[in-house]
């Protein structure tokens, strides 16, 4: 079943509210990543406001699916998402990384427990991810409906224990695993293929006894097929390769690896803003 | 003597006193505290019996999980298998679980407040022919100054047994360091044990007599020394030096009120350890008396060096840590308190 075109606008419109937090929490930060959280933003509308299995009102829900984020970097997106989804007051955004704010520079699930895991050093997400997978396997077989999600970057494939995780998931052939990767195709010092060639990304993970599909990050039709398509395989793990276009959403600051970890200032943030509340108007206008 | 109500083994001194490899208690304990739990899961990075991690898997094959020779992984994966309520085991050498995937441990597991048992086997210079690469002598120091983690250092395999199936029962992550070779079993069944409870297992007969006060000596031991410790004890206490050994065998949290008696009643400690002298059981001990009880305090371990091929005992003699070596602490240790 797709998504109708009004589900579809709906979601446009809650990522565009997504992205306008994301640049007003960083401003009020002053530092902090602009790029990942801007250009995954959709990926994760998509997943709150509809493929998880989650309650926001009871975070620990036995029976939620649970989604791990593995660039803890990004976390302005994942804070800024489960707000407007209802963990938390939007409001208690403006406290990132502030001195005692639950909403740490990396994920700690100390000062928010709502958190499925702490993160930030990269590469250990995935791991993570497949143990939960795993230890669900044992008390629910390999029939159990409960969706594991792990969402990685792709400079962040550099880490070699990724390799370890993604050779286990195949041997064990872990069919509600769902892997999501960031493909901005940048990093801090420059872009992927320079810092160290990922490519060909799908042949590798396929090679390694995954179900691989690559969709535009950016379109919530293809992130509905693919995860619907991710979750009809039965005898192996997943990854959907998110071809994203780094800082989505600020046109002057796309495709930029400056952007990956600093904060706009406040020009900046006016001029970010400015371009998300007007894509905001050809949403509606589009959709009418 | 032997401090009675510790009923430690009454063959411990005998020249045919039984042998057992600290790691089989851990296999054992493993085992029955698996029978007694079903959240407890095993995950070993391709060295299933040398862990001892074998039992386990044949009697739960379903709650065994082969990692393969991937350390990192095998640490944060434990980590999600506790996010869901498992209880997990991993094992590898300790050179490379906790000595690999140490920033694993710290954020996957502590920082993230996941209750994984690590066990790192093979500990210590006594792994012997292997050489220095396997040779385990900083794990103590990686473990024990993460927050959260629980450092047990068990002395022989009955111990090490106690210390497992206790492991469990507590909410915190937990480091327990195993040794390869057969060690003297020096207790008992009936010995008691607790997490975070050092025992003294060894009082010179003279040691409550007034007059030697001054030439008493506090020996602390963790692991497989300890039996060296008490052989050093049992000689000196002939020669008229007044020893009492503490076997401590939690390394963090520290039993702070036994260390600090023992400080007070000898004013001179050594400390005994399979371990580079620097960040390890000896340093724990230094760090506490220094703030509480300052003692004139003498440290058995590896003077920061890397070990090589050899046997135990010529490696253990070699790098400091042989009986000889102790009693000559314990006569330094004398003279400086007479000064």
């Amino acid at each position: 079943m797709s998504l109708t075109p009004s589900k579809i606008k709906e979601l446009e419109l809650k990522a565009n509210d997504v992205r306008q937090s994301i640049i007003e929490m960083l401003l009020e930060a002053g530092s902090g990543h602009t790029a990942g959280p801007l250009d995954m933003a959709d990926v994760f509308t998509y997943l709150y406001f509809h493929a998880l299995k989650h309650n926001p009102k009871n975070p620990e829900w036995e029976d939620r699916d649970r989604l791990v984020l593995s660039n803890g970097h990004i976390c302005p997106l994942l804070y800024a998402t489960m707000a407007h989804a209802g963990y938390f007051p939007v409001a208690e955004l403006k406290t990132l990384r502030k001195f005692g704010s639950r909403l740490q520079g990396h994920p700690h699930r100390d000062f928010l427990p709502a958190l499925e895991t702490s993160s930030g050093p990269l590469g250990s997400g995935l791991s993570q991810a497949v143990g939960m997978a795993l230890a669900d396997r044992i008390d629910h077989g390999r029939t159990s409906d409960k969706q594991f999600y792990c969402l990685v970057g792709d400079g962040e494939l550099d880490e070699g224990q990724n390799w370890e995780a993604i050779m286990l998931a195949g041997k064990e052939k872990i069919q509600n695993l769902t892997v999501i990767i960031d493909r901005n195709n940048i990093q801090i010092d420059g872009f992927t293929e320079d810092i160290m060639p990922l490519n060909p990304l799908a042949d590798k993970w396929q090679a390694f006894g995954w179900h691989v599909q690559e969709i535009d990050g950016h379109n919530f039709a293809m992130i509905d097929e693919a995860i619907g398509d991710a979750r009809a395989v039965f005898d192996k793990p997943s990854v959907i390769i998110a071809n994203t276009i780094a800082s989505k959403g600020v046109p002057e600051f796309e495709r930029r690896f400056e952007w990956h970890g600093k904060p706009p200032n406040k020009e900046e943030a006016e001029l970010a803003l400015k371009e998300i509340r007007t894509w905001r108007g050809k949403i509606k206008s589009e959709h009418e | 003597m032997l401090n009675p109500p510790q009923k430690l083994n009454p063959k411990l001194f005998d020249k045919d006193v039984e042998q057992v490899p600290i790691r089989n208690g851990f296999g054992e304990g493993l085992l029955v505290a698996a029978e007694a739990d079903a959240r407890v899961v095993g995950l070993c990075a391709d060295l299933t019996d040398s862990t001892k991690m074998n039992l386990f898997k044949k009697k739960f094959p379903e709650r065994f999980i082969e990692m393969g020779v991937a350390e990192q992984n095998l640490a944060s994966v434990a980590s999600g298998m506790a996010a869901m309520g498992k209880i997990p085991f991993i094992t590898s050498y300790a050179m490379f679980s906790p000595g690999r995937n140490w920033e694993q441990i710290r954020t996957t597991i502590c920082y993230n407040d996941r209750p994984v048992k690590i066990a790192g086997s093979h500990a210590g210079i006594s792994v012997g022919p292997d050489g220095g690469t396997h040779q385990a002598v900083e794990d103590l120091a990686l473990m024990r100054i993460i927050p959260r983690m629980v450092v047990i250092s068990p002395c022989d395999s009955v111990e090490a047994k106690k210390a497992t199936e206790l492991s469990v029962k507590i909410n915190n992550p937990v480091y327990i360091r195993l040794a390869r070779e057969k060690t003297p079993v020096m207790t008992t069944l009936e010995t008691p044990f607790e997490i975070g409870k050092a025992q003294v297992f060894f009082t010179s007969k003279d040691y409550d007599a007034l007059s030697v006060k001054k030439g008493r000596v506090g020996i602390i031991a963790t692991g497989a020394l300890v039996y060296k410790a008490l052989q050093v004890a049992r000689k000196l206490d002939a020669e008229g030096v007044v020893i009492k050994v503490l076997n401590l065998a939690t390394i963090k949290p520290l039993d702070t009120q036994a260390i600090e008696e023992l400080a007070k009643e000898t004013g001179g400690i050594v400390t005994v350890e399979e371990h580079q002298v620097a960040g390890g059981m000896g340093s724990a001990v230094a760090e506490h008396l220094a703030q509480t009880v300052p003692v004139p305090i003498e440290f058995i371990g590896v003077q920061d060096q890397f070990g090589q091929s050899g046997t135990p005992d010529e490696l253990l003699e070699h790098y400091g840590m042989g009986e000889e070596d102790i009693i000559e602490a314990v006569k330094r240790l004398l003279e400086r308190k007479g000064k």
